[in-house]
Formats: structure tokens, sequence, C-alpha cells
């Protein structure tokens, strides 16, 4: 057993980082927000190029996956990085693809260009079909539809192509969110419901990666700035109200990790479900808590539109409530719970 | 990165079948009183006979060379087998890892069998009324004498320390050394001529712990582990285990949530979404212990400071664990019974052990490099 990243996985990571990094991510996502798609396009066809996209697309149609464990590398950096874009959905496409299999005419052409970069694609999930009934949230949108060139609507047991209408503006401004206008049904069936619950799962698993990686960003830059600052003649990093914020944050993260990479690690195992919501409750709150707490930290800085954290501070919230709240993955937890 | 743990399927089902024909039927009683101590004392001896009581140590100590991830697995059974609280866990736990470090051969060779054995039982000596979280401002004295030191001073909430057979802890051996410097480990016999012990009853009232009065107690030179003045070295070995997974490991939550469960199931009005969350959380957070105690018998480097996050991390969830609880229970929370006891003892894992609130400080700045206050 060995439950750690291997050199290889965490060189992925790094790479990743220095990628997002040279790309000035906080002015793509300026753009983005304002429907300028173009630098975001740009920077995902060149994390295409790395293999992120491949990693949920299966090799058998040109893709490298599923590789849950990169996926869930990569998301992290995603999130520390607040790349915008409709990654996690993209992900829950593949996967509910490659799960339909030829039941879509074309199912193999789309999968070949999500993987190369070529097809960035978006899905409307009005309820998310991992979740218990009563529970489930609801979600009429399909991120960035607008930007992308293959959206779908899972609609009960039918699965249809889609459009995107109006675009409603999210707390986070990288995430533009369009009503579907419902096209023509490309499958239907319980087959269509079994892949929309694993497509669900991985979209739920990539958000909750993603979390993570906001919420360390967070907490990387309000210690850089709790060390930068000065008040009463001396860094607020000093003042224990501040230190003892900052170390509740780093809690929150670092027991949220390991979920994530258990969850990952179970996939294909008959507690990924389980395990994916157990993931996404610990990722929502510790990025959440860190957000709020970087919020404070910065005083009225971290309030404003102007300031770069900012941005991460808002994803924080929208993705907690994301692919299912966390008292809707709590009640998938207990429920696949109660009959063990 | 993978969760295999097949390698230790045969060794888990080793301790799964001991304990499934051994754990007693009928909870001990409390491990704070008299009587539970001894009951517990006498298991201990049966977990030694099967070579069960300190997987982890070298066989030449009663141990079987468990590696850290055998270790986490035996503590897994253990609790979800019910077996009794560890009454040598202080010992176990505290002790022996500075001894591991900074014994002699000699002291290993005399100490550790008979602390396997549960025949000699071990009480951590470290607080005094005056010295709590800042435990380098402690004065109770090691004295150099002939072919030895007399100590003299007060210790207090020394754990089980009424009914323990020695105890272990730092004392200042030079009056002129400030704080940290100066202070000496040392072992005594809590019989030793010249200790007084007063039990204090902890919130419910058990004998949990004691203070002990020392009166020119004489201590051999044999019964220092390390360098004179080198006290506060030494015993810092001990916290980073203390902090880390062993004083509490993951199984004894994971076995708790899964009780949790069970209650949830027998009591629980399905439309308490707010009560049903929080069951939830507490099987979330034991499993994430879990993993997390896995990635950390992964990792080759030192966790270090890092110890810390776990302290804060379990003894959090204990307390929201069995206060969850006795809500499930509702007016039979207040009941005498499992619950309740594992709820009074919950309660205090926030301060031993280092409080949360000087956890916090050492992330803050061990961690996470923050600034220390002025001083
Ligand atoms: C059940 C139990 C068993 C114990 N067993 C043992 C044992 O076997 N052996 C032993 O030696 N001791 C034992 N202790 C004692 C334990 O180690 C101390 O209680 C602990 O170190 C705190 O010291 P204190 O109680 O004097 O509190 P204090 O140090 O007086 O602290 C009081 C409050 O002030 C806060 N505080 C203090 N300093 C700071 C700071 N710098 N920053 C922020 N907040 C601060 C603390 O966090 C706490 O909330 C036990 C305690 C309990 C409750």
């Amino acid at each position: 057993m060995k439950f750690i990243l291997d050199a290889e996985q965490r060189l992925f990571g790094e790479t990743l980082d220095k990628i997002l990094t040279e790309a000035d991510t906080p002015s793509v996502i300026r753009g983005w927000a304002a429907g300028v798609h173009e630098p975001g396009l740009a920077l995902w066809r060149s994390l295409a190029e790395t293999g992120v996209l491949a990693l949920a697309v299966p090799e058998s149609a040109g893709g490298a996956g599923p590789l849950p464990v990169e996926l869930v590398t990569a998301f992290h950096e995603l999130g520390r990085h607040a790349v915008p874009g409709p990654y996690a959905e993209t992900v829950a496409v593949a996967t509910l693809l490659d799960r339909l299999g030829d039941e879509l005419e074309r199912g193999s052409e789309w999968l070949e260009g999500i993987a190369e970069g070529r097809v960035v694609a978006s899905l409307a999930l009005p309820t998310l079909p991992a979740l218990p009934a009563p529970a489930q949230a609801s979600a009429p949108y399909a991120l960035d539809a607008d930007a992308a060139d293959l959206v779908l609507l899972v609609d009960g047991d039918a699965l249809r192509a889609a459009a995107a209408g109006e675009v409603r503006a999210s707390l986070d401004p990288a995430r533009r969110l369009p009503s579907v206008v419902a096209g023509d049904v490309l499958a239907a069936g319980p087959s269509v419901a079994a892949a929309a619950r694993v497509a669900c799962d991985m979209g739920v698993l990539a958000t909750a990666a993603q979390l993570v990686g906001v919420g360390r960003r967070l907490l990387e830059v309000s210690v850089d700035y709790a060390k930068a600052r000065q008040q009463f003649g001396r860094p607020i990093g000093e003042f224990q109200a501040v230190k003892h914020h900052l170390a509740d944050a780093l809690v929150g993260l670092e027991y949220a990790r390991p979920l994530v990479h258990g969850a990952a690690v179970s996939y294909g195992s008959p507690d990924f479900g389980r395990d994916v919501s157990a993931a996404k409750v610990a990722a929502s709150e510790a990025a959440y808590a860190a957000a709020k707490i970087a919020l404070q930290v910065h005083g009225a800085i971290g309030y404003t539109d102007e300031y770069d954290p900012s941005l991460w501070i808002r994803k924080a919230r929208a993705l907690h409530s994301a692919w299912g709240s966390p008292a809707a993955h709590r009640a998938r937890v207990i429920s696949s719970l109660a009959g063990a | 990165m993978d969760l295999d743990l097949s390698s230790v399927e045969p060794f888990r089902a080793e301790v799964r079948e001991w304990l499934r024909t051994h754990v007693p039927a009928a909870p001990l009683p409390s491990l704070e009183i008299e009587e539970g101590f001894a009951a517990h004392r006498a298991w201990e001896r049966e977990l030694y006979g099967a070579r069960l009581s300190v997987v982890s140590w070298p066989e030449e100590y009663g141990g079987r060379a468990a590696t850290p991830l055998e270790w986490l697995v035996f503590e897994e059974e253990y609790y979800a087998a019910g077996a009794p609280g560890r009454v040598s866990q202080n010992g176990i736990n505290l002790l022996a890892p500075t001894l591991f470090q900074h014994g002699t051969p000699e002291q290993l060779a005399r100490v550790l069998p008979s602390m396997a054995s549960g025949e000699v039982i071990w009480a951590q000596a470290w607080s005094e009324p005056g010295a709590g979280s800042d435990l380098a401002s402690l004065r109770a004295t090691a004295t150099r004498v002939d072919g030895g030191w007399l100590l003299n001073g007060q210790k207090t909430w020394s754990s089980r320390a009424a009914f323990a057979d020695w105890g272990f802890g730092p004392f200042r051996s030079d009056p002129e050394a400030q704080r940290h410097r100066g202070l000496t480990y040392l072992m005594f016999p809590l019989d030793a001529e010249g200790i007084t012990r007063r039990p204090i009853g902890r919130i419910d009232g058990k004998p949990a712990f004691a203070e002990l009065f020392f009166d020119d107690v004489f201590v051999p030179d044999r019964d220092v582990i390390g360098e004179p003045g080198a006290g506060w070295k030494v015993a810092m070995s001990t916290t980073g285990n203390e902090r880390g997974l062993t004083l509490r490991s993951p199984g004894r939550f994971l076995a708790a949530a899964d009780r949790l469960l069970d209650l949830w199931r027998e009591r629980a009005d399905p439309g308490d979404t707010a009560l049903r969350d929080r069951v939830a959380d507490a099987w979330i957070k034991a499993r994430a212990y879990q993993l997390k105690g896995y990635e950390t018998v992964s990792r080759t480097d030192d966790i270090g400071a890092e110890s810390s996050i776990n302290k804060i991390f379990w003894s959090e969830l204990d307390v929201a664990l069995h206060e969850t609880a006795l809500d499930l229970l509702g007016p039979d929370g207040e009941l005498e019974g499992d619950w309740l006891e594992g709820y009074v003892f919950s309660l205090a894992g926030p301060i031993y052990a280092g409080t949360n609130e000087i956890q916090r400080n050492v992330i803050a700045e061990r961690v996470l490099g923050l600034p220390r206050a002025g001083r």
C-alpha cells in the first residue's frame, strides 16, 4: 500500500502548476467573465496537450483513462489556479459518452474530440442522478454552455442534445450559467440513467478536488498576506486570533485531501459513490471555511472585485453547492451506510 | 497511489480471530477506578501473552516488529472488536518512544518487557500546578547527590497515578538555568519513599488522575533518561508521538462512528436531518482520519509539527461524535453508560496532550511559518 501520489503523479501536478502560473489565470478569468472566451479556450487547448482532458476518456477512444488519481491531481491544480471553464462538466460528459458507447451515433467522435481538447462539453443535470431523491439539488443550467461545442441534458432516462439559452450570472464571475434549451433525444432507457449516475459521481469527484485546490490557494495567499500586512507596528500574522483562523483552515484542508484521494482510488468499487460524496462534503466545508477565513484575514481588500483572491473566495462558495450541496451528499453517505 | 491492503490481510485475520475469542463479553469496569484498573491490567497480560500488547515493538521486548501499517490495522481490529481501553497507554505511547530514542540498552531491557505485560503501569508526571501549557516553567527539582538525584516539589494531573506503579517526567536539575534549559528526565517508582499520592476526582468523580508530592525522593543515576540537563529535548521526543496517530488511533474513531451509526438506526427519527448530518459528519471524519493515517504511514519524511493537525482533528471529532450520541439518546443521554463514559472522556481531549490552542499556535508558527509573537 502506498497512499500518496507517486513521483510521476506529483510531477504532473507540478507541471500543471507551472503552466497555469504562467497563464496568469486572473486575467483569463476576468475575460471569461465578460464573455471573452478565447484566452480561456487557448488555455483549455494547452491543458489538453498535457493530457488533462484525456484523463476521463478511455484509451479505446483516444484518451488515457480513466485515471481518477491523475484526474484529482489535475483538478486540484485547476482549483488552485481558479481556471475558468466547464472542466468538471466535460469530465462528466466523457464518462457518460464512454458508458453509453455505441448507443450514441457520434459518441466516439465526441470522445476523441474531448481527449484532444477540440470539444469543450457541458452538461445540464436538472436532478443529480447519483443522489437520494429528496436531497438532490437541481441545477437547470449547463455551465459555460455558451462556450461549449457539445451541450447535453440528462432528462430522467433520456439523454438529449441541448443548446445554451439565456446566461445567468453566478457569484463566481468565472461561472457563466446559461439555461438549456432541450433538443433531440440521443438515447433513452435505463442505460442512460446508469451512465448518468457514474458521470455525476465523476463530476462530483473532480469538483471536490478542485475545491481543495481553491482552499489551498486561499490559505497560501492568506498566510503570505498575514506575514506582510502590518498593523499596530507588527505583521498581523503575529496576532493569535489570526493564527488560529489560519491553523483551522489548514486542519480542514489536510483532512479533505485524503478523502478526495480515497474516493479516486475507490473508482470502480461499490463504495465509489459513498466515497465521492464523503469527499465532496469535506472539500466543500474545508474550502468554504478557508474562503471565509481568507476574507476575514484580508480585511476590506479581500472584499473587492479587483483584488485577485476574491475570485477564489467567490468560487469556493459557488462550488460549495455545485454538484450537490454538502447536505445532499451527507444524505447520500448515510443512505449508503444505513444498509451496510 | 493505492489502498491495497492485501499484504496485511493475514495479520488482520489473525488479530481479528484472537480478539473474537478473547475480548471479554461484558465491558470491564471503568479503568479510571481501582477495580477497573486491576481488571484492565489483567487484560494487558492476556494481550501480551498473544504478543498483541505492543505489536510495533521489536520482538525482544514483547512485540512483533509490526510495520506502521500493520499497527494501524491492529488498532482498527482492536476497537472494532470492542476490546478494553488500554491502561498501559501512557507508558506505551509516551514513555516507550522516548526510551527507544534516548534510553540505554539496560533501560530498554529493564523497562520495556514489564511495560508490555502490564506488570508495571506507567504514569506521566509532567504537569505542575504552575506549569501546564507552559511546561518549561516547571519548578519541581532534581538535586545532584552521590549516585543519583533527590526529587522535590509537586506534579499534578497525572493520569491513573493513584493506581500506577512508576512515573516519568522532567525536573529542574539546574536551579540557575531558565525555562527549557537545565531540565532532567527521570523515572521513579510511585511507591518510593518520600512520594505522597493524592487522587483527584475528574469531572464525574472517578479518581482518573492524581497529584504527586515529592519530598527528598532518591532516584539512582540509572533512572535518568538521556543526558542530565537535556530533559527538554528528551521530553519533546514524546510529544510528536503523542500528537500524531499513536495516542488516539484512527481505529478508535472508526469503531465509535460505526457504533454511532447503529445508534442512529435504532433511535433516529428519520426526519431529523440535522442529527442525520451530524452522524454523517462523524463517519466522514473518522474515515478521513483513517485515510490520513494511511497517508502518514506511506510518507518517508518526518511529519514533525504536522502532528498537531492530527491532535486537533481527533480530539474535536471525539467530542462531536459523543455529543451526537447523547443527542440521539435524548433524555437517556445523561444516564450512566458507555456513551456517557466516552463523552466525559472526550471532553478532556482538547485539553490534554497539549491544549488545542497550543496546537494551533504550533501549526501557525511551525507549519505555516507565521511570525512568533513578540515577547
Ligand atoms: C484528563 C486529563 C488527563 C491528563 N493527564 C496528564 C498526565 O497523565 N500527565 C500530565 O503531566 N498531565 C496530564 N494532564 C494535564 C494536561 O497536560 C494539562 O491540563 C495541559 O497541558 C494544560 O495545562 P493546564 O491544565 O494547566 O491549563 P493552562 O495551561 O492553564 O491553560 C488554560 C487555558 O489557557 C489556554 N492557554 C494557555 N497558554 C496559551 C497560549 N500560549 N496561547 C493560547 N492559549 C493558551 C489553554 O489552551 C487553556 O485553554 C491531563 C489533563 C487532563 C484533562
